[in-house]
């Protein structure tokens, strides 16, 4: 059998475009809940219409993108069944109940309320209206939280023992599962980025507006959202990293290791910056470090030993019996590389952003705006940035937009790659868990089909998505203005259109 | 009564819950191509499940996740064999979702169009799927010592499956079109009642068909209680309808289902998945199961969260218990970009 071919290789090949491609919505969906319920609370609070009116757009964008969340959901859920049967058998025990529990608890409150919360305009008094939204915030966090602790098992199993008998794992502490280090600090890091992700895509999307001198109430608003979003977000994102880090160096030494191409063992360890290396011969024959740093990064001591590859590959021999037990390493050094670079990019930009636009009173009287004017952007007090240089900060600012999206899809790259060849961290090997039933066809036409179709949607959403952006938040209506006070909408005009239909 | 039978039993009201909820969903996805005679119309019936048939979704994933936690071996072996239709399905249940959202979010003819086609066939085809794939569990598939099926994709069209499959797609039609009558106003509340007296004959005569297959085969004294109760629900069903008490005619429909869907499990169990190599090799409720301990944990969460899971979910239903018609959907094609 061709190894490209393999059945392993294809179903590997479909997890990760499955997943990553899931989770180009996930860490939207995540944040812009929130930040929706938070601008429709803002309006409930306040009354003013910039609000409800910043609420539609974003509500809007939020709802085009759950949409694929939602059913590209579906597949992740059971391709662990079509192509990980043996995986299922062995580890499902365990590994099934966070998933359920998922289902059970945090998928029916996402939808349910999502529905309300869509079609109960005109339906809902204000308050409860606004109640479902949080409900769908607050869905979301679970389910994210529910599979984070699930992959966080297989990154680092707890709470199970091997019953040899019946030749698989079993549960035997699931408050373990759910409360175990590696699940807090990934849930922790991965809510974090979510934020950040949805923080860039408000920067971005203001930005494009505010450049165009269009919608600027609603646009001033959402873009110092989205600026004070990425800038607290990106902070817990770096210190959420650190923790995960340090989490595991201890628990997977190995991808820790190949994250920073270090081959050998060294004390104190350089933290490296770029490297070039020899694979087959396990060393690096170009590489740019900064000494010691690697060692706080593992251990918060500058002068700590850090194991390397080739050390971590014949303990694990010694441990599991003869093999390779080494990832992709390039994957791993530059996926990690990837992942921090592009997430404190579009940190750095957010902070510049949020001094450049900072609040009127720190600023000389002849630059203050008034709320109908874009912002001068302001580097020092009496000196704005230069006017060749200001539609260059707009332009950057959109593109911020999508480094979040490549970081976070860099992140899960590392951390599934950087397991291999483990499907669960030293209990069960990727090559042992693929479907032994499934033809190397069968895993072949459902790969092709799913990217094919993930392919076309993508243009789709993407189209959809610059269609409402440019269209700009919409003009209310009376309906808008006089929201029911009964739950079930109004009587009085029994025959009037509903505020929202598909 | 062990653990490892209630939790068949909860797996057994999970489908039931999804086939009575998304039955209907398929149903009206279905009846856009059969009853409705232009885009208002369609749209109307599109807004009888709008807010409800994502949430109605769920009882599929936590039927497929609550089959993983509990009965890992079952979930495997269905999964991993069943392949290529459940492969069918997913593609049908993105697109479909997706269709829901976008269809009206461009006021272009063509996409319009293509969307609602795209609703239609994504309704019917695993609405027609799910018989099939239960026709096999029921029936019996070709699976090994190591419950791997090692059947091909033809194995699964035999004649018992695709009257299965005939069953839930009529069945689910007839409770679309009823569900329909009870929603809507106007002329096509009318034409609904109509053609849900079609095609519940039909649906009748399958049904009927079907489930003294089933018993013949494998059934016993409680299954022949399941079998007569979704029989006589049917029939009563038609007649309610016939004399347009909707509410009723609703309710029985979704009576036809539960009853179909526990005569079915009655005739399956104390197996999951029997085989038709070796009856050792054969999935039962034992074999296929999870621990004890994984199974306390997960009863413990469904006793708890399933109870608050209807309530809310059937506050929605009164929440958007009015009834539409085509007045109340706006007129301009783009009435979902609006807002």
């Amino acid at each position: 059998m061709d190894l490209a071919l393999a059945p392993e290789t294809l179903a590997r090949w479909q997890f990760g475009i499955t997943t990553v491609y899931h989770f180009l919505f996930v860490p939207l969906t995540i944040s812009l809940a929130a930040l929706t319920a938070g601008l429709q609370t803002a309006w409930v609070r306040t009354e003013k219409e910039k609000y409800l009116r910043a609420t539609k757009f974003w509500g809007k964008l939020f709802l085009i993108n759950i949409a694929m969340g939602v059913v590209t959901g579906i597949v992740q859920e059971f391709q662990f069944g079509m192509n990980w049967s043996d995986y299922s058998r062995f580890v499902g025990d365990i590994f099934g109940a966070p998933l359920a529990f998922e289902a059970l608890i945090a998928f029916f409150f996402e939808s349910t309320f999502i529905g309300l919360w869509i079609f109960g305009w005109d339906k809902l008094p204000q308050k409860i209206h606004l109640a479902c939204i949080w409900m769908v915030s607050i869905g979301t966090v679970l389910s994210a939280y529910f599979i984070l602790a699930a992959n966080s098992w297989m990154q680092h199993p707890v709470g199970y023992r091997i019953d040899k008998a019946k030749g698989r794992a079993e549960l035997t502490d699931f408050w373990a599962v759910l409360t175990q280090n590696t699940a807090l600090s990934q849930a922790f890091h991965t809510l974090s980025a979510a934020f950040l992700t949805g923080g860039a895509f408000m920067v971005g999307i203001s930005a494009y507006h505010l450049a165009r001198k269009k919608h600027i109430r609603e646009m001033k608003t959402s873009l110092r959202l989205g600026l004070i979003t990425v800038v607290i977000a990106g902070l817990l994102t770096s210190v959420s990293g650190d923790v995960l880090g340090k989490v595991m160096f201890k628990q997977q030494p190995m991808k820790m290791a190949a994250a920073e191409a270090l081959w050998d063992g060294r004390q104190p360890a350089p933290f490296s910056i770029f490297a070039y290396g020899d694979v087959d011969k396990g060393h690096n024959t170009v590489a740019v470090e900064i000494p010691g740093l690697l060692s706080f990064l593992a251990d918060d001591n500058f002068t700590s030993y850090v194991p390397g590859i080739n050390d971590v590959n014949r303990a694990e021999q010694q441990k599991f019996g003869p093999g390779d037990y080494r990832p992709n390493i390039p994957v791993a050094f530059w996926g990690f590389r990837w992942m921090i670079g592009f997430g404190m990019a579009s940190f750095a930009i957010g902070l510049a952003g949020l001094w450049l636009t900072r609040k009127k009173f720190m600023l000389a009287q002849h630059l203050r705006v008034g709320d109908d004017e874009v912002p001068h952007l302001v580097v020092f007090r009496n000196k704005t940035l230069g006017p060749k240089l200001t539609p260059w900060y707009w332009r950057i600012a959109v593109w911020t937009l999508a480094f979040p999206l490549i970081a976070n899809s860099w992140g899960w790259i590392f951390t599934e790659m950087g397991r291999q060849p483990w499907a669960v961290y030293g209990v069960l090997q990727t090559r042992d868990a693929v479907s032994p039933g499934v033809s190397q066809g069968e895993v072949l036409l459902s790969m092709t089909v799913f990217t094919a179709l993930y392919a076309i949607l993508a243009v789709v959403e993407v189209k959809l998505l610059a269609k409402y952006v440019k269209a700009g938040p919409p003009e209310l209506t009376e309906a808008d203005l006089n929201p029911p006070t009964k739950i079930g909408g109004d009587t009085r005009d029994a025959d009037k259109p509903m505020a929202f239909s598909y | 009564m062990e653990l490892h039978d209630v939790w068949f039993v909860l797996i057994a009201v999970l489908w039931t819950g999804y086939f009575f909820l998304e039955g209907f969903d398929f149903g009206v996805g279905i009846l856009t191509r059969l009853l409705a005679r232009d885009r208002a119309e369609r749209r109307v019936l599109i807004n009888t499940i709008g807010p409800v048939w994502d949430g109605n979704e769920v009882w599929l994933l936590t039927a497929g996740g609550a089959t993983f936690a509990a009965f890992p071996e079952w979930y495997a072996t269905l999964f991993s064999g069943f392949y290529l239709p459940l492969l069918l399905v997913l593609v049908c249940l993105i697109v479909r979702g997706v269709a829901f959202e976008y269809r009206a979010k461009r006021p272009e003819e063509n996409w319009q169009r293509n969307w609602e086609t795209a609703i239609f066939w994504t309704s019917l085809l695993p609405a027609f799927l799910w018989g099939v794939a239960f026709g096999n569990i029921v029936g019996g598939v070709r699976i090994d010592r190591n419950f791997e099926y090692v059947g091909s994709v033809g194995d699964l069209l035999n004649p018992y499956a695709l009257l299965g499959g005939l069953v839930t797609l009529t069945l689910f039609t007839f409770h679309g079109a009823v569900f329909t009558a009870l929603k809507t106003v106007g002329d096509i509340r009318v034409r609904a009642r109509r053609l849900a007296r079609w095609v519940g004959l039909v649906t009748a005569v399958a049904a009927l068909a079907f489930l003294l297959w089933t018993q013949a085969d494998s059934g016993d004294d409680k299954s022949l209680v399941a079998l007569v109760v979704a029989v006589a629900a049917l029939v009563i069903a038609l007649v309610t309808n016939q004399f347009g008490r909707e509410g009723w005619a609703f309710a029985l429909s979704g009576l036809t289902i539960v009853a179909t869907v526990a005569m079915l499990f009655l005739s399956l169990f104390p197996n999951v998945m029997p085989s038709t190599l070796d009856s050792d090799w054969s999935l039962t409720v034992t074999n296929a199961s999870s621990s004890p301990y994984t199974l306390k944990i997960m009863t413990w969460c469904a006793a708890i969260a399933t109870p608050i899971v209807l309530l809310y979910q059937g506050w929605t239903y009164w929440v958007f218990r009015k009834r539409i018609g085509t007045q109340h959907i706006a007129a301009d094609a783009a009435a979902g970009t609006a807002h």
